[in-house]
């Protein structure tokens, strides 16, 4: 195991409260949050995030603390603020550190000033995956991505779950399996990072899909179609960034898709819910306590199908919905009159 | 990016280490008898380690001699030894000995160990250089007289007024880029050089080339075909080659081969690889870079840490320098590019040919190259450790925000130095991904590439419909270009390619940034594939240009792909 004296998380959301109790069990945690608040809390009454925080967790604000004493380190912030809290702890990390990170998101490098409302289009190279932004922007190598079905509020509760670790060094998995391995939670690997990474990220989309049918009352057979057809546009779209897929068809991918799918505790599938209720994205976005990634998501993707011409009639209602005005009723009225051809022809 | 190329006849570098006993290579040869038992020994245990049983390591056994004989039911090569039926058989006769012995042990037997030990000790003798000072002395003054001797016969009509000027190869070639950096870091560091690989030349040149730069002689694989060339064979060896026998794919072979490199480098010899690993067959850039022996690098360098922990000092660096070597002009280009349109046809590739291992075959290309007044431009990239980390002139990694990287820290785990292979694979992917950027960097573009550019891309859009076998079977009439055309596309295309010249992305040659538009052409047309039977493009009577040869044309239009100016033209 790389461990010295503790295992580092970086941020204490609930996913990363929940992991860094799981690692607990077994090994002493520096927990890194951004906000005093939250360190202060944990001290104090032990608790974040409606979870009980394990006494093993010690929370600090310092990145430098973190690096000096963890060797082994999991960052699961919010992909918009990713890059920030990275350079501040890019100046104490090295080679020998070993990151993996379990964010579902993107990190975009545009030019000075431009957004991704203001760029007209938008393609693989600009888009790049968080072991990319951190082998990018640190001297760190090593890099894993931890992806799965984890909702955080049932680890929270030591209910049983999987993951995967994936990355292209075996000697990263094993480490990041020893450390989170237990009777509860089971640990597989896979060598196609950026697959698992795709996978990981597109899936927020299904999520909030999902919700909105589920707000709507549609029923079961309606997710199912939703998943099943929602899956080969997400394998599309994987597979013009050089992902393969058999990521999307693992735990990364249908197994998140199935928990986050039907599961009021995922933060996408509830976007996607009060979006069916009538309630606009801004409002959404301003009452939500954690960022739902898929929002972000869905805009992206939208512009890499445009870009690489991949044809995404579920993903494309689904943007006219949240950015562009149309009901959700009208977007699925639409998608049972498109004339789909053939059932599986992304393998 | 400076365009500033080094005019060799000007300016001469001084050794940096101006005493050969100081050179590692003399170092190296001087124990030679020495090294090669520590390679047969150390190759010998890493090909033993890979075995749990006798029975394992039997099986592997049979399996090498299987492959072995086969090989010399084909046609030998002038190189094999003499005796190489007589050793195999007796090999076979052992291993049915062994085999046949009832009651076979767990571990490997006595007999079953001694049978590894004699191919690890044949494979380590053949691949072995036997590197002479006084040779390279001798060359290093005669081999450019002798050429330049060639030259001055060849060159017929003016004989008379050039017989008393200074001809050497120094006039063909033109170098720049990272040489002073070269410099510092060749006295302390061991260098690995990391050339593009075109044709059978490269060695000969960048071996010659390192010595005009004042850096100690490298050792380098060459392919064991070429020292069928007695000539060739007695220099060669003697100039720092060990021999590389591709036919050879067994297992011990390969691990033989591997233990010489790594322990060559770890003993500070400098040294040459070719990542893209044969010469390119297509003419592009290489990106996807084979590795093969650049590999050992990454051991080595494991090693010269864990040595250093042991005895107390500071290990030894290896750092890596990638270079392009660009040519108006490969005479192999024919063949090279044959081979890849059946390969990629999905017809059968014909195995490894020894079509250069005729004395006058190769003398021949040699020749031709020397007296041909068309330049060679080398260009040397930014030296970089092993993980893609530039480095300074002391030799000190240094990351993208100007931090300092301690290199060892990427060869540790739980805070000691541990060997995992499956980690070095994965590292000397990276570092061929480095050294591919490096290339695209690195390139010189040159006249004759961006004519057969343009020229081929020209008529790959105006028969879209055409995949590029037909392409390559056009008749006359449909290869030719008008002027005018041809004209505002190479305009357009130099235009980007000045453009990117100044944001440092690629290089141009002198020549290329001296001239304007209709100049560059005429340079071009000259001077594409200038020595092969036709040239490949020729401007016709009325004016406009004709593709002679389609299948030279892809293969020097290759050199440019990769760059994205497919958008531009």
């Amino acid at each position: 195991m790389n461990t010295k004296e503790y295992i580092g998380v970086i941020g204490a959301g609930s996913f990363g409260t929940a992991l860094a109790n799981l690692i607990a069990e077994n090994h002493d945690v520096l927990l890194f949050a951004r906000r005093q608040e939250i360190v202060d809390e944990i001290i104090s009454q032990r608790t974040n995030m409606g979870q009980i925080v394990h006494e093993r967790v010690h929370p600090t604000i310092s990145p430098e603390e973190v690096a000096t004493n963890c060797r082994l380190i999991f960052p699961t912030i919010p992909s918009a603020v990713f890059y920030e809290v990275l350079l501040r702890f890019a100046p104490h990390l090295s080679p020998e550190h070993i990151l993996i990170h379990g964010i579902k998101g993107f990190y975009f490098d545009l030019p000075e000033g431009a957004s991704l409302d203001t760029i007209k289009t938008l393609s693989r190279k600009q888009v790049l995956t968080m072991s990319e932004l951190i082998m990018k922007e640190t001297t760190v190598v090593r890099v894993g991505c931890i992806s799965g079905p984890n909702l955080a509020a049932e680890l929270a509760n030591h209910l049983p779950a999987g993951t995967v670790i994936a990355s292209h060094f075996d000697e990263v998995i094993k480490v990041g399996e020893q450390a989170l391995r237990s009777q509860r939670f089971q640990v597989f690997g896979s060598h196609d990072l950026h697959g698992v990474e795709f996978a990981g990220t597109l899936k927020n989309i299904i999520a909030i899909a999902s919700g909105a049918l589920t707000g709507l009352n549609l029923g079961e057979n309606a997710r199912a179609l939703l998943i099943a057809k929602g899956l080969g546009e997400l394998i599309r779209v994987g597979r013009a960034m050089g992902a393969e897929p058999q990521s999307f068809l693992g735990l990364a991918g249908i197994g998140d898709i199935i928990a986050t799918a039907s599961s009021t505790h995922s933060r996408n599938f509830m976007v996607g819910n009060r979006l069916a209720k009538g309630e606009k994205l801004s409002e959404i976005i301003a009452t939500s306590v954690e960022v739902a990634e898929g929002i972000q998501t869905v805009k992206i993707v939208k512009m890499l199908a445009d870009h690489y011409k991949v044809r995404i009639p579920i993903i494309t209602m689904l943007h006219r919905a949240m950015f562009e005005d149309m009901s959700v009723e009208k977007g699925l009225e639409y998608l049972m009159k498109y004339p789909f051809l053939q059932d599986v022809d992304f393998i | 990016m400076s365009n500033n190329f080094h005019d060799n006849t000007q300016k001469k570098y001084p050794y940096i280490l101006p005493n050969p006993e100081d050179w590692p290579i003399v170092k190296m040869s001087q124990r030679r008898y020495e090294f090669i038992k520590e390679v047969i020994d150390e190759g010998f245990n890493k090909c033993l380690s890979k075995f749990n049983t006798h029975d394992e390591l039997v099986e592997e056994i049979a399996r090498a001699v299987y492959q072995e004989r086969i090989r010399l039911t084909q046609k030998p090569w002038k190189a094999d030894a003499p005796d190489e039926k007589e050793y195999w058989s007796t090999v076979k006769s052992e291993l049915i000995k062994i085999t046949s012995q009832p009651n076979p042990p767990k571990e490997p037997s006595k007999e079953s160990k001694a049978l590894l030990y004699s191919m690890v000790s044949r494979y380590t003798n053949e691949i072995a250089g036997n590197f002479d000072p006084n040779i390279h002395d001798f060359a290093k003054v005669m081999v450019p007289f002798g050429f330049s001797r060639l030259l001055k016969t060849s060159v017929g009509k003016n004989f008379r007024e050039r017989i008393d000027k200074q001809f050497s190869i120094q006039d063909r070639v033109k170098m720049v880029g990272e040489i002073d950096s070269l410099r510092a870091l060749g006295k302390d560091n061991t260098l690995v050089m990391v050339p593009t690989h075109s044709s059978n030349l490269d060695s000969m040149l960048v071996g010659w080339a390192i010595h005009d730069i004042g850096i100690p002689p490298f050792i380098y694989g060459a392919g064991l075909n070429l020292f069928g060339i007695r000539i060739l064979a007695y220099f060669m060896s003697r100039l720092g080659a060990y021999k590389v026998d591709r036919r050879k794919k067994n297992t011990f072979y390969l691990e033989t081969l591997k233990t010489y490199s790594n322990l060559a480098l770890q003993s500070g010899c400098h040294s040459i690889f070719f990542p893209g690993g044969t010469r390119s067959r297509s003419g592009a850039l290489e990106s996807r870079l084979k590795l093969g022996l650049l590999g050992t690098s990454m051991d080595a360098q494991y090693e010269n840490f864990v040595t250093a922990e042991k005895e107390g000092t500071v290990a030894k660096k290896i750092i890596v320098c990638p270079s392009v070597i660009n040519y108006h002009f490969v005479l192999e280009a024919p063949e090279l590019i044959r081979d890849y349109l059946q390969e990629t046809g999905k017809e059968q590739y014909l195995g490894e040919n020894d079509k250069y291992s005729t004395s006058f075959k190769l003398l021949r290309l040699i020749f031709k190259l020397l007296t041909q007044s068309s330049k060679i431009y080398i260009s040397y990239g930014k030296p970089m450790d092993l993980f893609g980390n530039l480095v300074d002139d002391y030799g000190n990694s240094v990351d993208k925000h100007g931090n300092e990287v301690d290199i060892k820290k990427y060869f540790m785990l739980d805070g000691e130095l541990k060997y995992d292979q499956q980690r070095h694979e994965e590292y000397v992917k990276m570092l061929g991904e480095n050294i591919a950027h490096s290339y695209k960097e690195n390139c010189v573009v040159m006249s004759s590439n961006i004519v057969a550019f343009v020229a081929f891309r020209i008529l790959i859009k105006r028969y879209k419909k055409l995949d590029l076998y037909a392409l390559m079977l056009l008749p006359k009439e449909d290869r030719v270009i008008k002027y005018d055309e041809f004209k505002d596309a190479v305009a357009a295309l130099r235009a980007t390619i000045l453009e990117r010249n100044q944001q440092g992305k690629i290089r141009i040659a002198s020549h290329f940034a001296n001239r304007g538009t209709e100049p560059l052409i005429e340079h071009g047309l000259k001077h594409l594939g200038m020595y092969h039977d036709r040239l490949p493009l020729v401007k016709n009577a009325e004016g406009d240009i004709q593709v002679s040869e389609m299948k030279l044309l892809y293969f020097y239009h290759n050199r440019l792909t990769g760059f994205g100016f497919e958008a531009v033209v």
